[in-house]
C-alpha cells in the first residue's frame, strides 16, 4: 500500500515519517515511534487507554488516523513529566494516593487529567468524575483517581500562586 | 567524629516499612510515566503478527477452507488450519478441567468467534487483510444455547470428538452434552430436613454469564531460537510456571528449554489463568518460522472467546423453623460450560469450592449437586475476581437468606445474626466438608450495623414506603445487606492441584553483602502491588527495610516454581512462603550473630532488625552487619552466604469474611437505581498494607456493581453472542461509580505464619449480593421475591411495571 508523508510534533520534537494512510495514530505512536505509554484497550473508543493530547484536546488515538495528526502538536504520557525529569504533580499525586493498580489505564488517565486541569484548574469532585468518564479503569473503582486529581489540582494551583 | 544518636526502637520499626505500613507502591514510578512493559509493548526484530479467522456461526460444519487468496497477499507468511496442526497433534489442547479444546476448529465450529485459522503476516494490518480473504465454507447446524435444553433427548450433538467417551474426567456422563455430575453433602438427610421443616423457601437463582474484561486483553510473544533450541514465551499469564509445564507437555520441548515470562500485566481477574488457542498458534508459528510471533486479541475477541465467568443456574431450597433457625440447605446447579470444559478449578473440584454455599451460617445438614453441560457458547468458567465458584455460592446463599426472611416476615439481618456460626465454634466443620479456620461474624455485623445506623435506615424506609403509597414520591428505598464468607488460598497439596501440579507456592531470598536483598516468588502481580507488599512481609521478618528489598516474579528461569496468582492465593500461600523463607534467613543470621558476639545462640533475642544479647541490648549485631559477616567470615560449621528458599504447602484454606450494606433509591418510572451509600467491612486477618487493601476493596466493589447492575453476555437462539464489545458490555465509568466506605475487623488466620487471609476478591463476592439484595429490598413490600440479574434500568423498570407501580 502506498505511504503518505506525515509531519507532526510529538512531545516537543519534530517528527517526519512515511506511513500507510490507514495507520491508526496509536499504532504509529507505539510501533513506529516506540512510545508505548498509550495503550490499546478496546478498539471502539470506549476505554480511553490510548488517550493523547492533540492541539490542546484529549483524543483517543485508536480512533484517529495518523493523517489526522499531520501538522499537529501531540503529547503522550511520555511528554507529561516536568522538563527537569521530575514527576508532574499528577504523576506524583497518583503515586501518593494509590490512584493506580495494574497501571494499564494510567497513561491515558493522567494524560486526560492533564488536559482536564487546563480546561478547569479547580474542578469539583463531580466535574472530575464527568471529566474522566471517557477513561475506564478496572482496578481502582476511581475513588483514589478522583482524589489524586483533586490533590494535583491543589498542588498546581499552589505552585502557580507562588510564582 | 560526630556520633549520631542511636535510633529509637520505634524509629527502627518505622524505617522498615513492614507489615501494617501504608507504604507507597514501588511499581508506580514506571506506570505513571508510561514506562510499564506489557506484552504488546514487546517489539523484537523481525517479529511477525498472528490473527484469527473466526466462526460467524454458533454451530456449523466446516466443508472447506480456501487459503489461496490470503496466501497471495504480499507480507503473508502462513495460514494455519487444524489440518496443519494435526501432524503435530496440536489441533486439540488439554484444558485445565480435564477436557480438550480445539486449538483450531476441527471439522466443526462449536461457538461463534471460535478460532478457525491463524494468519501469520509481517504486520497486524496485513494479517487483518488476509483474515478477510480466507474463505471458509460452512454448513450451519442447529445451535444449542439454552442450558435447560442441553440434556433433552433430541438436543443436538455438540462434541462429536468425544461422543463415545461416556466416562468423563469427573465421572460418568449421562448424555452426549453432559460433562459431569458432582455432588457433596448428605442428600437423604437434607431432603428429610426439607420435608419436616416448618418453613421452606425455594427459588431458581441465575448468575448470568459475564466476563472479567481486564483493560489489557490476552496476548503472547513467542520466540523460538533455533540456534540454541530455546523457546521463550512472554505473555499475559497469571500462572507462568504452569504454562511452562503445559507448554512442555504439549510441544515435547524439554521444560528446561522453555522460558516463560509474564511481564507487567494489565489486570487479570481470572481472565489470564487459562491457556488459549492464540498462545499455541503463536508458539507453533514461531517454532515453524524461527522468528518471533506476536498475538494480541482485540476486545471483541476477548469478550467472546477467552474465559467467560459464572453462567450458573442455581435452585436453592432452604428449610427453617418458624422462628428462623435454619435446619437445612439443598441446592442444584445447572452449570453452562460452553463448548469445551475449560473451567479453571483445582482438578478434584469440577464446581470449584461451590460447597462453601452454606456461607456464614451454622446449617446442620446440606446437599449440593452440580450438573455441567455443553452448549454452543465460548468455553471458560474462570473465577472472575473470586475464588473458584465462591461468588456464585455467596450469591445463592445471600439471596436465599433474604427470601427466607421475607417468608418468615423477619428482618434479614436478624435472621443472619440468629444463624451465624458463633465465635466459639471455630474451627468450624461445615456440613459440606470445610473446616473454617477462624471468624467473628457477630462482631463484624454489629460494627457494620452501628456504622450505617441500620435501625434508622429501616425507619427511613418505612417512611419512604408510606410516602410512596400516598403518592408523594416516585422512588423506593432499598437496603441491601450481605454477609459473606470466602474460601481462598488454594491450597493444600493433599487435595488441591491443577493438572497434577500441587498448589503450593514459593519464595527464594538472597541477602546481598551490604545488607540489601532480592526475593523471587512463584506468583505474578497484575496490579495487586506484590513488589510493595511482599517486601513489607520480609522487612518485618528479616529486619531489612522494604526499600532495600527487590521483589521479582514472573520469569520461570529465575523464580522458584509456583502456581501463580488467582483465587486470592498469593498472600495466603506465597505470602506464607515469604515469611517462612524469611524465618530461615533469620535462623542462620542468629547463628552468625552468636559467633560474632561469642555467645550461645540461645543467649540471643531478635529485636526488629538485630539480634541482641538477652538483658544486654547494647551488645547486638544488626542484620546489615550479619549480612556482611556471612560473606567475609569463615564461620566454623556454616556455609558462607545468606540465602533461603521456602516451598509452602498450606495446611488449610483461609476464610476471609465481611459485612456489606448498600442503600439504593429506585426510580420506578425509569428503573434507574441510584446507589446512595455503600459500606464494606472486611476481615482479611492481618493487614499488610491498609492503603492497598482499601484500593483492592474499591476495585472489587466496582466490578461487583458492574456485574449486579449491567454485565450480561447472552446468546440468541442462533448462537449469536450479545454483549461482545464495550458498546454492549457494561463497564462503569467514574460517573456511575459511587463513593465507597471501607471498614475492617481483624481476626488473624490461626494457621498462616503472619495471620493474613487475602482480600482482593472479597468485595466482588460480597458486593454482588449486597447490590442485588438492595434492589430486591426496594420492592420486597410489594411482593417481589426474586428477579434475575443484571438489574439494569430496563429490567428494573419491567419489575416495577409488573408490580403495577409504574405511572
Amino acid at each position: 500500500m502506498s505511504k503518505m508523508h506525515v509531519k507532526m510534533t510529538i512531545n516537543g520534537k519534530e517528527v517526519e515519517a512515511l506511513a500507510e494512510p490507514r495507520t491508526l495514530l496509536i499504532h504509529f505512536l507505539r510501533e513506529d515511534q516506540s512510545l508505548t505509554g498509550p495503550h490499546i484497550g478496546c478498539d471502539t473508543g470506549h476505554c480511553g487507554a490510548c488517550t493523547v493530547d492533540m492541539d490542546g484536546k484529549s483524543v483517543k488515538s485508536c480512533m484517529t488516523f495518523v493523517g489526522q495528526a499531520n501538522g499537529k502538536d501531540v503529547t503522550t504520557i511520555e511528554g507529561i513529566g516536568n522538563p527537569d525529569g521530575t514527576l508532574h504533580a499528577l504523576q506524583e499525586a497518583f503515586r501518593e494516593h494509590h490512584g493506580l493498580q495494574c497501571g494499564f489505564c494510567t497513561p491515558g488517565m493522567i494524560t486526560r487529567a492533564h488536559r482536564l486541569l487546563q480546561e478547569n484548574p479547580s474542578p469539583t469532585e463531580e466535574e472530575i468524575r464527568y471529566g474522566i468518564s471517557g477513561n475506564l479503569c478496572r482496578c481502582t473503582g476511581y475513588q483514589n483517581i478522583v482524589k489524586s486529581i483533586m490533590v494535583a489540582a491543589d498542588m498546581l494551583n499552589a505552585q502557580e500562586a507562588a510564582e | 567524629m560526630n556520633e549520631q544518636a542511636p535510633l529509637s526502637r520505634e524509629e527502627r520499626v518505622k524505617n522498615l516499612k513492614g507489615i501494617g505500613s501504608e507504604r507507597k507502591r514501588v511499581e508506580d514510578a514506571r506506570f505513571t510515566q508510561g514506562k510499564g512493559n506489557y506484552v504488546d509493548d514487546i517489539n523484537l526484530p523481525g517479529m511477525l503478527f498472528g490473527d484469527f479467522v473466526r466462526s460467524p456461526y454458533g454451530h456449523a460444519r466446516i466443508k472447506s477452507i480456501d487459503k489461496e487468496a490470503a496466501l497471495a497477499v504480499p507480507g503473508v507468511v502462513a495460514v494455519l488450519t487444524a489440518e496443519d496442526l494435526k501432524p503435530l497433534s496440536l489441533h486439540y489442547m488439554p484444558t485445565l478441567a480435564g477436557d480438550v479444546q480445539a486449538v483450531l476448529a476441527d471439522e466443526k465450529v462449536l461457538f461463534q468467534n471460535q478460532e478457525v485459522a491463524f494468519v501469520v503476516a509481517e504486520n497486524r494490518y496485513i494479517a487483518a487483510d488476509a483474515v478477510d480473504l480466507v474463505e471458509v465454507d460452512y454448513e450451519e447446524l442447529p445451535a444449542l444455547t439454552d442450558a435447560f435444553k442441553a440434556l433433552d433427548e433430541d438436543a443436538p450433538l455438540l462434541r462429536e470428538d468425544i461422543k463415545d467417551k461416556m466416562e468423563g474426567a469427573h465421572g460418568p456422563r449421562k448424555h452426549h452434552n453432559h460433562i459431569f455430575l458432582w455432588e457433596e453433602g448428605d442428600k437423604a438427610e437434607t431432603e428429610k430436613a426439607l420435608s419436616e421443616a416448618e418453613v421452606v423457601a425455594e427459588e431458581l437463582i441465575t448468575y448470568q454469564r459475564v466476563h472479567p474484561c481486564p483493560l489489557e486483553t490476552c496476548g503472547i510473544v513467542a520466540s523460538m531460537d533455533k540456534v540454541n533450541g530455546k523457546l521463550t514465551l512472554w505473555g499475559t499469564f497469571q500462572a507462568p510456571h504452569a504454562v511452562r509445564t503445559v507448554a512442555s507437555l504439549i510441544t515435547n520441548i524439554a521444560e528446561h528449554n522453555i522460558r516463560v515470562i509474564s511481564p507487567d500485566i494489565g489486570g487479570g481477574f481470572g481472565n489470564k489463568v487459562g491457556v488459549y488457542p492464540g498462545y499455541i498458534c503463536a508458539a507453533v508459528a514461531s517454532i515453524v518460522t524461527g522468528v518471533p510471533v506476536k498475538w494480541v486479541e482485540d476486545r471483541m475477541e476477548n469478550l467472546t472467546s477467552t474465559a467467560f465467568a459464572r453462567d450458573y443456574h442455581m435452585t436453592g431450597k432452604i428449610a427453617a423453623t418458624k422462628d428462623g433457625k435454619i435446619t437445612g440447605l439443598w441446592c442444584h446447579v445447572l452449570a453452562d460450560h460452553g463448548a469445551f470444559d475449560a473451567c479453571a478449578d483445582p482438578t478434584k473440584f469440577p464446581a470449584g469450592f461451590f460447597h462453601i454455599v452454606t456461607g456464614s451460617y451454622d446449617i446442620p445438614v446440606a446437599y449440593v449437586g452440580v450438573d455441567g453441560v455443553y452448549t454452543n457458547k465460548a468455553p471458560g468458567g474462570v473465577a472472575y475476581r473470586c475464588s473458584f465458584r465462591v461468588t456464585e455460592a455467596a450469591y445463592l446463599i445471600e439471596r436465599m437468606i433474604e427470601i427466607l426472611a421475607q417468608k418468615l416476615d423477619m428482618d434479614p439481618v436478624e435472621l443472619r445474626m440468629k444463624n451465624f456460626i458463633r465465635k466459639e465454634q471455630f474451627p468450624y466443620q461445615s456440613a459440606l466438608g470445610w473446616e473454617y479456620d477462624s471468624g467473628d461474624y457477630h462482631t463484624a455485623m454489629e460494627k457494620g450495623m452501628a456504622a450505617v445506623e441500620y435501625d434508622a435506615l429501616r425507619k427511613e424506609q418505612a417512611e419512604n414506603r408510606a410516602a410512596f403509597d400516598r403518592g408523594e414520591t416516585r422512588t423506593l428505598m432499598g437496603v441491601g445487606t450481605a454477609f459473606f464468607t470466602e474460601i481462598v488460598g488454594a491450597g493444600p497439596v493433599k487435595n488441591c492441584d491443577i493438572l497434577g501440579l500441587g498448589m503450593f507456592d514459593s519464595c527464594e531470598i538472597r541477602i546481598h553483602p551490604t545488607g540489601s536483598a532480592i526475593a523471587r516468588l512463584g506468583t505474578i502481580s497484575q496490579g495487586q502491588g506484590h513488589a510493595t507488599t511482599f517486601a513489607q512481609i520480609l522487612a518485618t521478618e528479616i529486619g531489612i527495610p522494604a526499600e532495600d528489598i527487590t521483589l521479582e516474579e514472573g520469569d520461570t528461569d529465575t523464580a522458584p516454581y509456583g502456581l501463580g496468582t488467582y483465587g486470592s492465593r498469593s498472600t495466603p500461600v506465597a505470602g506464607a512462603a515469604t515469611a517462612m523463607a524469611g524465618r530461615k534467613i533469620r535462623a542462620k543470621a542468629q547463628m552468625i550473630a552468636a559467633y560474632l558476639l561469642e555467645v550461645h545462640e540461645g543467649d540471643l533475642e531478635w529485636d526488629v532488625d538485630r539480634f541482641q544479647i538477652k538483658g544486654n541490648p547494647e551488645a547486638h549485631k544488626t542484620m546489615k552487619e550479619i549480612a556482611f559477616a556471612s560473606y567475609n567470615q569463615a564461620i566454623p560449621g556454616l556455609e558462607p552466604g545468606l540465602e533461603a528458599v521456602s516451598y509452602y504447602d498450606p495446611p488449610n484454606m483461609t476464610y476471609p469474611f465481611g459485612a456489606y450494606f448498600c442503600v439504593v433509591d429506585v426510580d420506578v418510572d425509569t428503573g434507574v437505581v441510584d446507589v446512595r451509600r455503600f459500606y464494606a467491612l472486611d476481615d482479611c486477618g492481618t493487614r499488610i498494607n491498609p492503603m492497598i487493601i482499601e484500593g483492592q476493596v474499591h476495585g472489587g466493589l466496582t466490578e461487583a456493581l458492574a456485574i449486579a447492575m449491567g454485565q450480561d453476555i447472552s446468546y440468541d437462539e442462533m448462537g449469536n453472542v450479545q454483549g461482545g464489545s464495550l458498546m454492549d458490555f457494561f463497564l462503569p465509568t467514574a460517573v456511575e461509580t459511587p463513593v465507597w466506605e471501607t471498614d475492617f475487623t481483624t481476626t488473624p488466620s490461626p494457621h498462616h505464619p503472619i495471620g493474613a487471609k487475602g482480600v482482593g476478591e472479597s468485595p466482588n463476592v460480597g458486593g454482588v449480593p449486597a447490590f442485588s439484595n438492595a434492589v430486591h429490598d426496594a420492592f420486597a413490600h410489594k411482593g417481589l421475591t426474586h428477579t434475575q440479574m443484571p438489574h439494569d434500568h430496563w429490567r428494573v423498570w419491567q419489575t416495577a411495571q409488573k408490580l403495577g407501580l409504574t405511572g
